[in-house]
């Protein structure tokens, strides 16, 4: 049984103009869905990594997982206790009127884990642990670098006990190399606790590093989910490929670059058929017509019927 | 050389003592030529591009050296004779695109504006030359868009609005400062190969500001990388990617991830960039670099000739060689 399943899960948000305007002007209520039928399973111990544009609706997935929001239809079943969320900007998720901890003991107090003269004890391994000294408990969080708030972040989280922890973006806001000693110590905690992520991010690269299966979305979908091995050695939808060629080459191999046309369509009113056919090269009038089924975890007509 | 900096320092003088936020910082660009800079936050980069177009939030200001456009010193110019350089020779493209322009008027507006400050035009040429800069940045249907204000756009088209202001008035120097950053990263490729192709058939010279070494790899010629105000190794682009000469360099160049078919553990700096009043004495970066010795503690290094770069590290001293 995995830790976590998604089941045709869709979100709708309601963008309708107020009341007042849709009655004079006689318009409808408008609506527009955020993620649309996802279908996803994360087992114990791995990490999954969502990816896309901004605007596909991956941060809507987190938050559907957490309980942030409803889904509008659709399944979600969680088989452990607890999860707990890692957010991108570290600035805005600590509150600075706190030390340190108290930030880092408030899920420890509230869920009643440790009895309550153990708790400082309990403090200070889990700031050892992210790379922070027991010293450093006593400080308030303006007294520290992006990279290092990340981190009390991650101890926050880790106190809650979590079988999951959900990452959204949590190393955007940082520098490339403080972002590396984020990422090595979230593979270093993953090995030593056995924990589960389901890592969000819009960087590829990122994603590479971290993820043992990795699901790309486009306008609310997930157009191709497989294991991180397979996807970035042979993306076989045409929008993974796109995503992958766009990635600016560091190895400087010169290999020609296909030039990517067009942007996001508008959510409001997303093109019928495959969402990703106006930009796709492969595109018939099936594409335009149906939307595709995911067949074998890949939602494409042209990797279906072969012609790709 | 269309652009060439010498020994460029600038402070911000505050109650607690001066800050140095850039110390003595040399560099040109040739015409055609693409110098991206890069650095992490803090590093000064942003204050070099503000401080050439003397745009420096007070109370910064320009404490030593100079700066040439066109063998022209712009740095000592007054305010008045500043701004016309600004626009008609020197063209800015900033990361945010919707605080480049301005909300309550069209793009057209904008565009004409510009050409007519600049540019000795009627109305109607102006007019003729903001719809042909439209097309020429890859705007479709330019003739229409015209009449759209900055909100009708998207982030991507934008961006390439401000390009076509930056370009208006011909200038011989662009300044780009993190154009693509705000962009995803299928939009991103477009505005980098826009950029590279303005500076090959235009022979402008860009400086291009930017965070991520995978888009100087794409665009630049040349490359100087910044750490603590100072500029730490400036060479090929080629050179500097694949056999980085300074400590720095070598730990940034590791630590940023690559699409990998599997987890792999990444190269660590440990530790931060040091704040503007507390950089160390001898080479700022000594606290966190794995090579250091003791004449790293005491003398801070200038740019030292290594291979084709310069890199600024005792290792490359000829007595250490």
């Amino acid at each position: 049984m995995p830790l976590l399943r998604l089941e045709a899960v869709s979100r709708d948000f309601d963008v309708s103009r107020p009341w007042l305007n849709r009655v004079l002007e006689g318009e409808p209520r408008r609506s527009l869905r955020a993620v649309d039928r996802v279908d996803l399973e994360v087992e114990r111990g791995e990490t999954l990594a969502l990816v896309g544009e901004s605007g596909c609706g991956k941060s809507t997935v987190a938050r559907l997982i957490v309980g942030l929001y409803a889904p509008t239809e659709g399944r979600i079943a969680f088989t452990g206790r607890r999860m707990q969320m890692i957010f991108q900007d570290p600035y805005a998720s600590l509150n600075p009127r706190w030390r340190v901890k108290d930030i880092v003991a408030e899920p420890i107090v509230v869920l009643g884990l440790q009895e309550e003269k153990s708790i400082q004890e309990r403090v200070f391994d889990l700031l050892v642990q992210v790379g922070l000294s027991p010293d450093d408990a006593a400080r308030y969080p303006h007294e520290f670098s992006g990279g290092q708030r990340q981190r009390i972040s991650i101890a926050r989280a880790l106190a809650g006990e979590p079988d999951l922890l959900l990452c959204d973006e949590p190393t955007s806001a940082l520098d490339v190399s403080v972002q590396a000693q984020i990422l090595n110590l979230m593979t270093e905690l993953q090995r030593r606790l056995s924990l589960t992520y389901v890592f969000i991010s819009h960087n590829l690269a990122v994603v590479s590093q971290v993820a043992d299966r990795v699901g790309v979305m486009y306008l609310g979908r997930i157009v191709e989910l497989g294991s991180s091995s397979s996807l970035f050695a042979r993306p076989r939808h045409p929008y993974t490929r796109m995503l992958l060629d766009a990635v600016p080459d560091l190895q400087m191999s010169g290999k020609a670059r296909t030039p990517v046309a067009g942007e996001v369509p508008n959510p409001l009113e997303p093109p019928p058929g495959c969402v990703f056919h106006p930009r796709c090269p492969h595109a018939n009038e099936r594409c335009r017509a149906e939307r595709p089924a995911v067949i074998d975890s890949i939602a494409c007509h042209a990797v279906a019927e072969g012609r790709i | 050389m269309i652009l060439s900096v010498e020994n460029l320092t600038v402070q911000f003088p505050t109650r607690r003592g001066t800050l140095t936020a850039l110390d003595s910082v040399s560099f040109s660009i040739a015409p055609g030529e693409v110098l991206g800079v890069v650095g992490e936050s803090g590093a000064g980069k942003s204050i070099t591009g503000m401080a050439v177009i003397r745009l420096l939030e007070p109370p910064g200001r320009i404490a030593g050296g100079e700066v040439r456009l066109e063998g022209r010193r712009i740095d000592d110019l007054p305010h008045e004779e500043m701004r016309k350089v600004r626009g008609r020779r020197i063209g800015v493209v900033f990361q945010d695109p919707l605080t480049s322009l301005n909300p309550l008027y069209t793009i057209g507006h904008q565009l004409v504006e510009t050409i007519s400050t600049h540019l000795p035009l009627t109305g109607k040429q102006a007019r003729e030359r903001a719809v042909s800069l439209l097309k020429e940045v890859g705007i479709p249907g330019a003739e229409a868009r015209f009449e759209h204000y900055p909100h009708q756009f998207s982030g991507g088209m934008r961006q390439r609005v401000v390009i076509a202001l930056a370009i208006a008035a011909e200038p011989k120097l662009i300044i780009a400062d993190e154009p693509t950053t705000a962009l995803d990263v299928s939009i991103q490729a477009q505005i980098i190969a826009l950029l590279k192709r303005l500076a090959q058939t235009r022979g402008t010279a860009v400086m291009l500001i930017t965070h991520d070494m995978g888009v100087i790899a794409e665009t630049s010629d040349r490359v100087a990388v910044m750490y603590a105000g100072r500029i730490v190794e400036i060479g090929p682009v080629r050179d500097v990617i694949h056999a980085p000469r300074h400590p720095y360099t070598v730990g940034l160049m590791g630590s940023i991830p690559k699409i990998a078919s599997r987890k792999t553990r990444l190269v660590q700096i440990d530790g931060a960039m040091p704040r503007l009043n507390a950089i160390p004495r001898g080479c700022a970066f000594n606290p966190r670099c794995p090579k250091r010795f003791e004449r790293c503690l005491a003398e801070r290094p200038g740019l030292l000739p290594a291979g084709t770069s310069e890199a600024a590290c005792w290792l490359h001293a000829p007595a250490a060689a």
